[in-house]
């Protein structure tokens, strides 16, 4: 009887299980269903299956070309794109605004974002809320691209975003995030905007492999974003460089700084940075590599500074950064300063103009090196000396001050600089 | 075929050539002398137009030298000292003259056995001794066969051999339709080969007389003893 | 007649032993630099500054010398049928072809094979004109001075003037008046120093340029322009033809 009971428990339990599977299967199919959208289908407009679908649906739009605008995601839902689908805004309002968690929109390309002066209007727009995934879309010709406001845990991956900028004010940015956290952005390419990447009080994120080029502005902005990670990104030929701003334990490696030149160009311009780490990037042909101004703390290691025209800029305010074997290569001016004093440590830097020798073998050259010129002092005092670039008096007066040094910083010297190069990357 | 009026030349403030005047007509070999700064060279410069006149007149053939380099042609010029460029041939030399003057571009076999240069006729200018120079230099003053031959002391820096070979040449060249007008400092000299003697001191022409004359028949003469005698007279005349 | 005595000048001067020193310091030294250097476009840059000390350098110190060791056959020339106009210009044309001839071939054509670009045809042109405008000076100082010591010491002074002290004086300029834009002062400085001009010329058409910040952007505007080229080349044809003109007056007028 004990044991009858029993079995019919197991199977009475087995048929609740089984029963309640199905409820929950049958349920679901109710519930989470397919939109597709498409010319000759039922529906015709991504508008119309943005309002039919509920949260869990999933909103296929078929290759074709969609004139529409305005399209407001409120549930959470999948908006994903089969071959090319063209969502054309035609310059009135803006493209997907997303309101609602754990949306994703992808495979789209979004096209012809109207500027306006008024709004940041945007092909994406995210607002108060968290876990959207904006992947492998495309969107041309924008005025903001993809914009994240106050949301977190979201991803950006894959998009390539190229706008068609002609001037500062009447432009926005590629990326561009307010107030958001733990954000994964990832293996985007941005062109053509007034930032590629602008970020402000952005937390806890990460930023991987994008590659920022050709903005009027900047590859890269931030501000006031702490706690970030940059690791893999390729900032090339921006109007000034990247500019990052008010920011604490931000970590940068292996990102690569290239092209950015112009009178006013950077590869990275550091202002009130502390307590980070710039790490195993290459800076290549940059008008200004690094410039640093009321930055503390940082660690500036194991970079290549290669035929840039100054490799760093650092002004006096900027103390207690160490910048450690680095390859300095070919650049114009090494280090220039505007101040006459140093609080920076520089050591087993590798620079080509080092002169020196080493008698002991052991790589390090036994002369310490001075890599602030004269010449390069005179230029943060007197602009205009520039005009006398490469002519023999400011070879004649460096000389002479390494030979009677008086002006520049004595305790800006690399004491132990290394003969040889550090082979990275 | 020179004739110079009232010819005066400054160099700074020191008065070189004072009121010159002077006629010398071809077929004669005329000697200027004079002490060192008297002025024969500025003379002579002034001839062949290398020194400007201040106040004056030249005319050579009866043109003017100022701003004209053409009467050049009749004239050959020795200077004193002979410095071409180090890297030309011998021939080569020649061959700028007569690129310059025109004429055929063979060289002059009777110049050349002249003044016996055929064993460096082919090598640079500044591999050859001081004497070789000089004929080199002699060489090409005689080479176009000028009517008016300058010579500025043209024995003074020559060994006896090329001496010898110079005062032989000039008197070679002496005809009817030539004037020879030599700067010497060596009596003897002058009176070998000179008709005409020409004495200056400080800028002026103090004597201007055949030598024929000087010596008056004499016999047993002595050029540079006559010419002391008859300088310390005109100086004494001036004085008076 | 210019032709006939320039060719005797020409030869002269090819044979001449610093004139192949000469050459075989530009050969090796560009063809060094391109070897040294990975990157062309910088090399063309460091060939810049063997051009704007070297060209200077040798054409007026070997131009003064070269023309007091021809005294002596200059006014045999002169004795010649020829008038001193032709004689005059035979020299400085020989002098002058000879020396950009030799830089044309040691560094001018090294440059273009490694490095062809509008910098180098820019590099190659300062180069022959420097060439040019130092060979005038040349004249200059070697017409005005009897004495050889004298006018070779012009000559370096003439030198070290304009590649040195200049510059220096620039300097002292910009830094007594560092209150003041001084954008269209420089503008006019450079134009004083032929070595400066073509200097700024080339470097404006390098990225260097865009070193030059925000007071470069301005001589970029101006000189970078077609007028401003315009205006530095026909300075610079003003830096060879004013001293030469001037020195062939002299010359023409002078007693030797």
């Amino acid at each position: 009887m004990k044991k009858n009971s029993l079995k019919i428990l197991k199977k009475y339990f087995c048929f609740i299980c089984l029963l309640s599977a199905l409820c929950i299967l049958g349920f679901n199919f109710a519930s989470a269903k397919i939109i597709t959208v498409c010319s000759d289908c039922e529906i015709k407009t991504i508008k119309e299956a943005l309002a039919l679908s509920l949260d869990g649906d999933v909103i296929v739009i078929k290759e074709g070309y969609y004139k529409e605008n305005n399209l407001l995601v409120d549930k959470s839902i999948k908006i994903t794109g089969e071959n090319k689908v063209v969502i054309d805004l035609e310059f009135v309002n803006q493209g997907f605004v997303i309101k609602k968690e754990n949306v994703t929109v992808s495979n789209l390309e979004i096209r012809n974002i109207n500027v306006n002066y008024i709004q940041d209007l945007s092909a994406i727009r995210v607002e108060y809320t968290r876990g959207c995934t904006i992947e492998n879309n495309k969107i041309y010709n924008s005025f903001f691209a993809v914009y994240l406001a106050e949301s977190k845990d979201c991803i950006i991956r894959n998009n390539i975003i190229k706008g068609d900028a002609k001037s500062e004010s009447s432009s926005g940015n590629g990326i561009h995030l307010w107030n958001c956290s733990n954000i994964l952005i990832e293996k985007n390419e941005t062109s053509g905007h007034r930032d590629g990447i602008y970020l402000e009080f952005l937390k806890n994120s990460k930023l991987n492999g994008n590659y920022s080029h050709n903005n009027l502005r900047y590859g890269m902005h931030f501000m006031f974003s702490d706690s970030n990670a940059y690791t893999k990104n390729v900032f090339r030929e921006n109007g000034a460089g990247v500019a990052v701003m008010y920011t604490k334990y931000t970590e940068m490696r292996e990102n690569r700084f290239e092209d950015n030149w112009g009178p006013a160009s950077y590869g990275i311009l550091m202002k009130d940075i502390s307590n980070s780490i710039i790490m195993r990037n290459t800076f290549y042909k940059n008008t200004t590599a690094v410039y640093l101004e009321g930055s503390d703390m940082l660690q500036i290691t194991a970079n290549n500074f290669i035929e840039n025209g100054w490799a760093m800029k650092i002004l006096g305010n900027s103390l207690n950064n160490t910048i450690i074997s680095n390859n300095f290569e070919g650049n114009t001016f090494d280090v220039s300063s505007n101040s006459t004093r140093n609080e920076n440590v520089y050591q087993w830097n590798y620079w080509d103009k080092y002169e020196g020798y080493d008698m002991n073998k052991d790589d390090i050259g036994d002369v310490s090196y001075r890599p602030v010129s004269l010449y390069s002092m005179l230029i943060e005092k007197i602009p205009e000396s520039i005009i006398l670039l490469r002519s023999l008096i400011t070879d004649i007066l460096d000389v002479t001050e390494k030979v009677l040094p008086v002006f520049i910083p004595e305790t800006l010297v690399d004491n132990s600089p290394r003969m040889i190069k550090y082979k990275y990357d | 075929m020179i004739e110079i009026k009232n010819l005066n030349k400054y160099y700074g403030k020191f008065h070189v050539l004072k009121n010159l005047d002077l006629n010398l007509e071809k077929g004669e070999i005329v000697a200027l002398m004079g002490p060192n700064g008297s002025g024969k060279t500025t003379l002579m410069k002034s001839i062949l137009g290398l020194v400007i006149p201040d106040k004056g007149e030249i005319k050579v053939n009866q043109i003017s030298v100022k701003n004209n380099s053409s009467y050049r042609k009749i004239i050959g010029y020795m200077p004193q000292i002979a410095n071409y460029p180090e890297n030309l041939k011998v021939s080569e030399l020649f061959k700028l003259i007569r690129d310059i003057r025109g004429g055929d571009d063979s060289p002059d076999k009777e110049l050349i056995a002249d003044f016996r240069i055929e064993e460096i006729y082919n090598k640079n200018f500044g591999q050859l001794s001081g004497g070789y120079k000089q004929r080199v230099t002699a060489a090409i003053a005689f080479m176009h066969k000028p009517s008016l031959l300058i010579l500025d002391e043209p024995t003074s820096s020559l060994d006896p051999l090329s001496s010898e070979i110079m005062k032989s040449k000039i008197l070679k060249e002496k005809k009817e339709s030539n004037l020879i007008f030599v700067s010497s400092h060596i009596a003897s000299e002058v009176e070998l080969i000179a008709d005409r003697i020409i004495y200056m001191l400080e800028g002026k022409i103090i004597l201007n007389t055949l030598i024929k004359n000087i010596k008056n028949g004499a016999t047993e003469f002595k050029l540079g003893k006559a010419l002391k005698d008859l300088i310390d007279m005109k100086i004494k005349e001036k004085n008076d | 007649m210019i032709k006939k005595i320039f060719k005797y000048v020409v030869f002269e001067l090819i044979r001449s032993r610093i004139v192949w020193a000469y050459a075989v310091f530009l050969l090796l030294s560009t063809l060094g630099l391109f070897y040294l250097g990975q990157n062309s476009s910088k090399t063309v840059i460091s060939i810049l500054n063997i051009i704007l000390f070297i060209i200077p350098l040798v054409s007026i110190i070997f131009g003064t010398i070269h023309l007091y060791n021809s005294k002596e056959f200059i006014e045999f020339l002169l004795t010649q049928p020829v008038d001193r106009k032709t004689v005059y210009w035979s020299e400085y044309f020989g002098l002058a072809c000879v020396f950009s001839f030799v830089f044309t071939i040691c560094t001018g054509i090294p440059v273009l094979i490694f490095n062809f670009s509008f910098t180098s045809i820019y590099l190659i042109t300062s180069g022959i004109i420097l060439t040019f405008v130092f060979i005038s000076l040349a004249f200059l100082s070697s017409v005005i001075n009897n004495d050889k010591v004298k006018g070779i010491g012009l000559s370096i002074i003439l030198w070290l003037y304009f590649a040195i002290i200049f510059d220096g004086l620039i300097m002292s300029v910009f830094y007594l008046f560092r209150d003041y834009p001084l954008e269209k002062i420089i503008i006019f400085l450079t134009s004083l120093n032929p070595v400066d001009l073509s200097r700024v010329m080339v470097i404006l058409q390098t990225d260097v340029s865009a070193m030059m910040g925000f007071s470069g952007a301005t001589i970029q505007n101006y000189m970078g322009s077609f007028t401003g080229k315009v205006y530095a080349f026909a300075i610079l044809i003003l830096w060879i033809l004013i001293p030469s003109y001037i020195s062939y007056k002299i010359f023409s007028r002078k007693n030797f």
